[in-house]
């Protein structure tokens, strides 16, 4: 697999240069949110307050991290499944975030959103969550602490290994994947 | 005169269950280990070979390392199988396997991923309390605990149908690759699937969370029940979902089937999906 090196937050030109099954090596900034963060997020929108971060250009992962042993930045760190959030999302493309990083399909409003705001979503592989946590190099809480393991951190990560599931041009890898791999 | 019963220290299953706990999480079991290897070999996509890669290397840091297999440490599920020649003292069984799972979680850096009530805004119990607790009274005077913390990933692609006597296996097997099908990335793929077949609507998908306590490879002892397991597991690595969804020729590791008597209007199936990151650990006092 060709692995490009990529620098978040996103710029629209590099969205456009990644295609379904690229992998990358994403370093930079990402912001994690999951199910109840979104929810906030959506209202925040709704009620025009502001945001815990600047969403222009911006990466959210999803993900509840383990929590992290002395010593350590972040505990386990592996992808939620993404659906969860589909309902949040094309809102939050509208408003500037250009990536996502998460594990399983998206809806069809997703993939189109996607395509509408140049957007990309990257996937990591579930479960290798002792993995992943060894490109975080940074964690801090920046917002909803109450939530646990569902709030917002701010994470600088140093080369994550991902790979593009759907680009902006409407290629989805799990579909292609798929058809490539099935027997009958 | 009636044989006294053997006292066991509800201390010593707090701690029990304790220790399960942090195991469970962070030491992946050998079986799954050399599954994911074997898989490995299997796999016909170059990129499915390299999922293969990340996950054997991340198991190899959370063990070293300490932390956690996954990050979602899952709902503490436990199976006890009470020897009805025990008694225990200091407190009531409950507690002690609830306490057990509390410092489990707390002091072994696990994720608390429990909600105080099903119907609230998110309010954490902050000890990934309560567990669930299967319990089987057996002859003799021993206590088999197994820990099973079970992610919300894979749970959630699970499913059970209330099917017609006349579907037959063929129909449980359309259902079975179906539910797989459809749950295709979501629930970390390489599987392991567990299916109940028989008993009553709660009793079925007992059976097959039950199921996923069966050792890599271990078929059901019934001939033709293991056979059938042989042959659906083909069917689902048919489907081409592979390592991670990505696509590739290993969808499942492996494919357990529980059953039970069933009513003669009824024919109950479940599917309860296990991720890759296939925890449990045992013990026996």
């Amino acid at each position: 697999m060709v692995e490009k090196k990529v620098e978040a937050p996103l710029e629209e030109k590099t969205v456009e240069n990644l295609k379904a099954g690229d992998g990358v090596l994403l370093s930079g900034v990402v912001y994690t949110a999951r199910d109840a963060a979104h929810k906030r997020l959506f209202d925040l929108i709704e009620k025009k307050q502001k945001l815990p971060f600047d969403l222009s250009g911006s990466v959210i992962y999803y993900v509840g991290p383990s929590p992290a042993p002395p010593g350590r930045v972040i505990g386990a760190a592996g992808p939620t499944t993404s659906f969860r959030m589909d309902s949040y999302t094309p809102r939050l493309l509208m408003h500037g975030v250009k990536g996502m990083i998460g594990k399983g399909q998206r809806s069809d409003e997703v993939k189109e959103a996607m395509r509408e705001y140049t957007a990309v979503y990257f996937g990591a592989t579930g479960g290798a969550a002792a993995l992943l946590s060894g490109s975080i190099v940074e964690s801090e809480v920046i917002a909803f602490d109450d939530l646990g393991p569902e709030a917002i951190r701010r994470l600088v990560v140093k080369e994550m290994p991902l790979v593009v599931i759907n680009d902006c041009w409407g290629n989805d890898l799990y579909i292609e994947g798929r058809r490539r791999w099935a027997r009958e | 005169m009636a044989k006294s019963p053997r006292v066991i220290a509800l201390n010593e299953v707090k701690k029990t269950v304790k220790r399960l706990s942090i195991e469970a999480c962070t030491d992946l079991n050998k079986d799954v280990e050399e599954a994911l290897v074997r898989a490995r070999e299997k796999e016909e996509s170059p990129v499915g070979r390299a999922i293969f890669d990340q996950l054997l290397k991340n198991a190899d840091i959370a063990r070293r390392q300490s932390i956690p297999i996954c990050q979602d440490t899952g709902f503490a599920v436990l199976f006890l199988e009470i020897g009805q020649d025990v008694s225990f003292s200091g407190g009531y069984l409950e507690d002690a396997i609830s306490e057990g799972v509390s410092e489990g979680y707390k002091e072994g850096y696990l994720r608390k991923s429990i909600i105080k009530n099903a119907y609230t805004n998110p309010e954490n119990t902050g000890d990934n309390t309560p567990p669930i607790i299967h319990t089987r009274i057996v002859p003799g005077d021993r206590v088999k605990i197994t820990m099973l913390p079970k992610g919300g990933g894979s749970e959630n692609m699970s499913r059970v149908r209330m099917m017609k006597p006349a579907d037959g296996m063929e129909g449980v097997r359309d259902f079975v690759v179906e539910t797989v099908r459809d749950a295709g990335a979501n629930p970390c793929p390489p599987i392991l699937v567990g299916v109940g077949l028989g008993g009553t609507f709660d009793y079925v998908a007992y059976l097959a969370k039950k199921s996923l306590l069966r050792g890599i490879g271990e078929r059901n002892p019934d001939p033709e029940l293991a056979r059938y397991e042989t042959e659906w597991l083909k069917e689902i690595n048919k489907l081409g979902i592979g390592p991670a969804g990505l696509g590739g020729t290993v969808t499942a590791l492996d494919l357990f089937i529980e059953t039970f008597g069933r009513h003669i209007a009824s024919y109950p199936a479940a599917v309860n999906i296990q991720c890759h990151a296939a925890r449990s650990k045992t013990a026996i006092l």
